[in-house]
């Protein structure tokens, strides 16, 4: 065996290396790190946050727990409407949704996906109060104890409880409810109830026991004790309870199926309930049929209505007009990227910063002079009347349609495709064009047969770029666009700032980013993302 | 090519000139707009076009009032103090991580390069709107992701407060820092620090006096464009920002948007002079780095 190769401090040669190659990949690595985690945070994270509300709809669970399950069974496809559980379990979520006031929220999420949704909710929670109002009026006159607005803290929850909620200085968290374990036990549904309300009262800096009790809550007593086994209870409680049983044995309690109808009609229609049993999971698919004209009907996927459809329009738009703007910056810019190849390093440079003045200038500085420009009073209008080209009463309409985003896009990305095409021609020996017509091609198949091939990866290059920019600009087509010339960025940005329909927002830009993505891998394949060059 | 060779056929002869024209008309089409901004900015009027009288010279049809409305009006002030108070902080933030980073990252050995590389380039990539939503969401509720516990939400906000700007737009400007950087250290000669560490310097040392002076100069067009970028930014800042963050570009942006008044050229032309300043450094600063590396300038 041949004898190891030991390094100056005795250990083997082989070893010692390692190590060094470990410590320089530790040093690289120490030195990206801040770099790394800042773009985590600060971009990477707000992304992945994005894609995750493309499909997060928690919304519908956690405002109508109870609703949820009782619906789970019902039979979406059939005509009757859900039974009378689920009006119960309705009643007891929308009490303490309009506590919370989230019920609000939940009708405008509800009203993207069925129009009408959002203004049913705000009248159902104005009337949600009328249930138990019965029970409560009853037990009220049978025993002023049940006027009292910590009664049923004092019934439900521990004496630890109040005595600490007591204490509560009302910031900060409330102590957690604890329930009593023989009232759990018997009035569940009541101390579940219960429970929620301690907790957005003490969410708001509240003291649950000095809040107006709800309604519901008499409501739910009435129906538990009924059935109620009272074995475990103390004399008091059981006391109590034969006195509640007595007050409510008499009355008809209120119909919480009855009052919906009653408020509004559409509860008794399957519509409604369709669409709140179909986005009741915590995730959905929903945003992302929509941004594509679908709906999730009750059997799938289908088409939206026709004059409903525009995203799918919206998209193809885009890529038809990114694929305009990208040819014409092939057009314009690979005549002046020769030239600048081809002209005395001097001139090229004096010509260079005429490419690169407009590729400093500020975005909507270009912007607003194409505004300007473009207007039908503006300039070029102006140089058309004045050269007889247009009449006057007859000026053009350039600005307000995609003629308008073409022109000032084309304009604002023509450098980008200029600058990448000119470093491939430089590296382009005008030799070989020479030995071409040397050998008797004419100019042009010595351009189109040895000159255009090898300029093709800047075309390729600037193409891309300009692409990818362009499928994704937001300003430009928001001033000079109209209504006919804007892209999907300007829909995404309506719903985050005027529809405030976040989770479509951003189901079309994880469309987008997807599309993105495609070509900046192209990109990175093709050119490799560490030869980006800029000016 | 250097003029017309002497036995060119008249179809060359066409053709040499017919495509310096077509150059020309394209030179015009690329810079026009932007120059024509400048007289039209020192209207008398509150046109958008010319008036006969400024065709004619005449005086009477220039002023200065629109610049003046900028230097007096408390809104464009409002702006245009806010971009600089954002703008170089953002700059020296990116700067000074992506310079470290990029440094890494022209060593040999770095493991995940390619994709490190890809990270830090997509802010660039990513089009604006996205980043903005994905940061108006996240920087309204920020949180840590915590594996198999869930989110720990932190207790603070950063939507509409300077700080969250001043975040978003540092992310968008390191790609410019790491690009123009990653070029200079190219060509960056290592036997210097090695020499440097043969005659004593420590690594602080040999950073300070030795790496550093040789790649600034990428490092200052790296800043430029950041400072640029934040400069010039208006989505982010539209959806991250609060009326106490309105930039420059966000003041144009609405001003064109809605009420469009002429002072909007003014404004635009103040932001020309600064682009071409900003246009020279760049330019000087590309010189005497190819002088530095042993390169010609060409």
């Amino acid at each position: 065996m041949a004898e190891q190769v030991l390094a100056a401090d005795g250990r083997p040669l082989k070893a010692s290396l390692n190590r060094a190659l470990r410590r320089q990949k530790m040093r690289a690595l120490m030195l990206i790190a801040p770099l790394l985690l800042f773009i985590l945070v600060s971009f990477v994270m707000p992304i992945a946050d994005m894609l995750f509300r493309s499909v997060e709809n928690q919304i519908v669970g956690e405002t109508l727990p109870r609703t949820v399950v009782e619906l789970a069974d019902w039979d979406a496809a059939g005509e009757a409407e859900p039974d009378a559980a689920v009006f119960e379990a309705l009643a007891r979520d929308l009490a303490i949704a309009v506590e919370e006031k989230s019920h609000t929220r939940l009708g405008s999420r509800l009203n993207y996906e069925l129009t009408g949704v959002s203004s049913l909710f705000r009248k159902t929670g104005r009337s949600v109060d009328e249930i138990g109002e019965t029970v409560q009026d009853a037990l009220e006159d049978a025993a002023p104890i049940w006027k009292e607005r910590s009664v049923f803290g004092g019934l439900l929850g521990t004496d630890d409880w109040t005595n600490a909620v007591d204490a509560w200085d009302e910031t900060g968290t409330g102590p957690a409810f604890e329930a009593r374990p023989e009232m759990q036990a018997v009035l569940p549904d009541t101390t579940s109830l219960y429970r929620s309300f301690t907790e957005i009262a003490m969410e708001a800096g509240d003291n649950p026991l000095t809040e107006k009790q709800l309604p519901i809550f008499f409501h739910v007593l009435a129906q538990e004790v009924t059935t109620a086994p009272t074995d475990g209870l103390s004399d008091a409680q059981a006391a109590l309870f034969a006195d509640v049983q007595t007050t409510v044995a008499g009355l008809t309690l209120d119909d919480p199926k009855a009052l919906f109808v009653d408020i509004d009609e559409d509860w008794g229609s399957t519509d409604v309930w369709r669409t709140i049993q179909t986005y009741s999971p915590a995730y959905t698919d929903g945003y992302f049929l929509n941004s594509v004209d679908r709906l999730k009907g009750a059997e799938g996927a289908e088409l939206r209505p026709e004059n409903e459809r525009i995203y799918i329009t919206l998209f193809i738009r885009t890529m038809i007009m990114s694929f305009t703007i990208t040819v014409s910056c092939i057009l314009l810019g690979y005549p002046i990227a020769w030239l600048l190849a081809n002209l005395p390093a001097r001139k090229a440079n004096l010509l260079m910063i005429l490419v690169l003045l407009p590729f400093w200038t500020s975005l909507l500085v270009r912007t607003s002079a194409w505004k300007v420009l473009l207007q039908q009073q503006g300039v070029i209008n102006d140089v058309l009347v004045w050269i007889g080209f247009v009449a006057d009463d007859s000026r053009l309409q350039l600005i307000n349609n995609q003629t308008g985003t073409i022109i000032a896009m084309t304009h604002i990305l023509l450098p980008f495709m200029i600058l990448p095409l000119y470093s491939v021609m430089q590296t382009i020996p005008p030799s070989y064009l020479r030995a071409a017509k040397s050998l008797g091609a004419t100019n042009w198949t010595a351009f189109w047969r040895v000159y255009f091939p090898q300029s093709i990866p800047g075309i390729g290059a600037g193409s891309i770029l300009v692409f990818i920019l362009s499928i994704g600009y937001y300003i430009t087509p928001e001033i000079v666009g109209g209504t006919k010339g804007v892209f999907i960025s300007n829909r995404i940005a309506y719903h985050i700032s005027s529809s405030l329909n976040w989770g479509l927002a951003a189901a079309l830009g994880a469309i987008l980013l997807a599309i993105v993505l495609i070509f900046y891998w192209a990109y990175d394949r093709i050119v490799g993302i560490d030869n980006v060059k800029l000016g | 090519m250097s003029g017309l060779p002497t036995y060119a056929t008249p179809g060359q002869t066409v053709w040499y000139y017919g495509f310096r024209i077509i150059c020309g008309l394209i030179f015009f089409f690329l810079i026009a707009p932007i120059v024509v901004i400048i007289p039209l900015s020192f209207n008398a009027q509150d046109f958008f076009t010319f008036t006969p009288e400024m065709l004619a010279f005449d005086p009477e049809g220039y002023s200065t009032k629109h610049y003046e409305d900028f230097f007096t009006s408390s809104d464009w002030q409002l702006a245009l103090k806010n971009s600089l108070r954002i703008a170089p902080v953002a700059t020296i933030l990116s700067v000074s991580l992506g310079t470290l980073a990029a440094i890494g990252l022209s060593q040999s050995h770095v493991p995940f390069r390619r994709a490190i590389m890809a990270i830090l380039i997509s802010p660039m990539i990513v089009p604006l709107i996205i980043s903005a939503t994905g940061m108006y969401f996240f920087y309204s509720n920020p949180y840590i992701p915590i594996p198999f516990y869930g989110k720990l939400e932190l207790p603070f906000t950063l939507t509409g407060t300077y700080i969250g700007v001043v975040l978003a737009h540092a992310a968008l400007g390191i790609p410019f820092v790491i690009i123009t950087v990653t070029a200079t250290l190219v060509g960056f000669d290592k036997s210097l620090t090695r020499a440097a560490a043969n005659m004593g310097a420590g690594p602080v040392t040999t950073f300070f006096r030795v790496q550093m002076p040789l790649i600034l100069p990428g490092v200052v067009s790296g800043g430029l464009f950041a400072f640029i970028t934040s400069f010039d930014e208006v989505v982010v800042v539209l959806f991250v920002g609060s009326a106490g963050q309105k930039t420059l570009p966000w003041q144009m942006f609405t001003g064109l948007r809605e009420q469009i008044s002429p002072t909007i050229l003014a404004v635009a032309t103040i932001l020309i002079a600064i682009s071409i300043v900003l246009l020279f450094v760049v330019e000087l600063l590309r010189r005497r780095s190819e002088r530095l590396r042993g390169m010609s300038p060409s």
